[in-house]
């Protein structure tokens, strides 16, 4: 068997460690094998090619093969090892959509390669198959390469959050899409003309900027994994233009993978993703706000003070703690796991109710306490957590907000009107910690403020959670 | 790209795809952000086109595309696989832990 053969076979081993690996990743208890394995079927394939190259058994005609490559390994390799052990669990997503940025990038730059020395030969030099998955490639690769780059910095703050309205709007995003339109017609009917595929990378890479930008900070899980799906899309095409069906499989797993992801979230916001991507909600500027807000004349809010708080915490049997990207943000993962340990020593039930979309991503709350070292099985979702709430005496909400707003069930005219909720209005008392009266990334008034029932902890979480565990403790 | 080979890849590219809808609808909300990032780990594979674009690399503006393309990919690979794996570690049971009773003080 020659080398060319065995490292076929080493690619098809590397597509099957992929989707078995993606399988693994289903629960909890075979999650870390399954991105294991998926680690060493990416291993081989790299490896693999490595040898092959070493071997000659591909086109090996490049003058700086070795300096090329291995400068790239250990400068790209350093550089996500680092930001990878140093990265706080708070600031994870905006680094996966950094390195989301970079495949989009390199899936870009391995076709406009493969072009720019194609159409030295000649404007026909490709076929018209190569020619459209560049195109897409190209396209795909650089929105995702800016897009991914604006989102971590909204969510990192370098970018403002609030969504930035363009002086023309629309009438920007259409020019533009005139202008790939018709350069990806060129590239594809009339002839391989570098200048045109310039052209289009910069539409592209200024679409991916003006696609972001309008978007509020608070959507950016779902436009992340979007952009996820998209990279993966991306380097399906890069497969096609190189001929490499290890990237094709790869990329059409992660293409499905992010699309169903981006379903997810966005349904779990009752929002479609269109909606998102043309923005306006999230924005807290709109006209619908403005009808909401008549519902919060209604009631006043009633304050406690961290005594009262911490008395009704701890005469309580059951507790539900429902925590929210305001707890994220505060980096109060360790105080909330440290004030329910507490807790749970004095004999009170603790459970966490996790919202799908709370925290940054879906998921990410549950990273967040994991890390805090909250046992996992308190941690219970949305479908399963929804009935025990009229039986808990006491449901902290902790910067939590719309997903507790009881609007989303009785209110035909909110904005939020059918999103699934956290029935959090059912439990005999509410204590919701909250920096201030602010409304939520919705921009709507939270009916849960307002119920008798509920008490306000004004403040920063970490703050907050602080005084109540000392007030714990001293009683 | 002859016909034969346009239709093999776009059979792989279809079969995939359904694969991959199939492995990933099964996938509890818990799991997602790490899924998000080792989904985000794999399209990394974009190093081995980048590495054979770098072995065909014979002027300065390949050389200057490749040498990127694989500096990217790797950050992609490497940061991607790692921090996945960071956050399934805190996943891991912990052997104090009580089990999920509902009430255990009762």
């Amino acid at each position: 068997m020659s080398l060319d053969t065995f490292i076929r076979l080493v690619y098809i081993i590397a597509a099957a460690c992929f989707v078995m690996g993606l399988h693994l990743m289903n629960s909890p208890a075979t999650a870390r094998r399954g991105n294991q394995l998926s680690a060493v079927g990416m291993a081989a394939a790299v490896l693999g090619t490595i040898l092959l190259i070493a071997a000659g058994d591909v086109s090996t005609t490049g003058t700086l093969i070795w300096p090329i490559i291995v400068v790239g390994l250990v400068v790209g390799g350093g550089a996500g090892a680092y930001t990878a052990r140093t990265v706080k669990m708070t600031a994870m997503p905006q680094l996966v959509s950094i390195f989301n940025a970079m495949g989009g990038g390199a899936a870009a730059l391995v076709a406009i390669d493969e072009f720019v020395r194609a159409a030295g030969i000649g404007p026909h030099t490709l076929g018209t198959a190569e020619v459209v998955a560049t195109v897409l490639d190209v396209v795909i690769g650089s929105v995702t390469f800016t897009g991914s780059l604006i989102a971590a910095g909204k969510l990192q703050g370098i970018v403002t959050g609030t969504p930035v309205k363009l002086p023309a709007g629309q009438a920007i995003n259409v020019v533009l899409a005139i202008i790939a339109v018709v350069a990806a017609v060129y590239l594809i009917f009339v002839g391989q003309v570098v200048l045109v595929l310039v052209a289009l990378l910069a539409v592209a890479l200024v679409f991916g900027v003006t696609m972001v930008l309008p978007i509020g900070g608070a959507d950016m899980p779902v436009v992340i994994s979007l952009l996820n799906a998209f990279t993966g899309t991306a380097v399906a095409m890069a497969g096609f233009v190189i001929d490499d069906p290890v990237l094709i499989i790869a990329g059409a797993l992660v293409g499905a993978s992010g699309g169903i992801l981006t379903k997810l979230m966005a349904d779990a916001m009752n929002r479609s993703i269109l909606n998102i991507i043309v923005g306006g909600f999230g924005t807290g500027d709109s006209g619908a706000v403005a009808a909401a807000g008549g519902a919060t004349g209604g009631g006043s809010v009633r304050e406690l003070t961290v005594d009262d708080a911490a008395i009704q915490l701890t005469y309580a049997q059951h507790v539900i703690v429902v925590p929210g990207y305001g707890l994220a943000v505060a980096q109060a993962q360790h105080a909330t796991a440290e004030l329910a340990a507490l807790l749970e020593e004095r004999g009170v039930d603790v459970k966490y109710a996790i919202h799908p979309v709370a925290g940054r991503m879906p998921g990410h709350m549950n990273v967040l306490l994991a890390e805090a070292n909250v046992p996992y099985p308190q941690l219970w979702e949305m479908e399963d957590i929804n009935p025990e709430f009229q039986r808990a005496d006491v449901a902290l909400v902790l910067g939590a907000n719309d997903v507790t707003n009881p609007a989303a069930r009785s209110d035909p005219s909110s904005p939020i009107y059918g999103m699934p909720i956290l029935d959090v209005d059912k439990a005999a008392n509410i204590i919701v910690v909250k920096r201030s009266m602010r409304p939520g990334y919705a921009g709507i008034d939270n009916l849960l403020y307002t119920d008798p029932k509920t008490g306000m902890l004004f403040g920063d979480a970490k703050d907050v959670l602080t005084q109540l565990i000392s007030a714990v403790k001293a009683l | 790209m002859s016909v034969d080979q346009l239709i093999s890849s776009l059979t792989i590219f279809v079969l995939a795809i359904l694969v991959g809808f199939e492995v990933i609808s099964k996938v509890p909300a818990t799991l997602h952000t790490p899924l998000m990032s080792g989904a985000n780990s794999i399209h990394g594979i974009v190093l081995v086109g980048a590495m054979l674009i770098a072995a065909i690399a014979d002027n300065p503006l390949s050389i200057f595309l490749s040498v990127l393309a694989v500096a990217f990919a790797a950050m992609n690979v490497v940061g991607g696989y790692l921090v996945t794996d960071r956050m399934l570690e805190m996943f891991k049971k912990r052997p104090a832990a009580p089990r999920g009773a509902p009430k255990p003080e009762a």
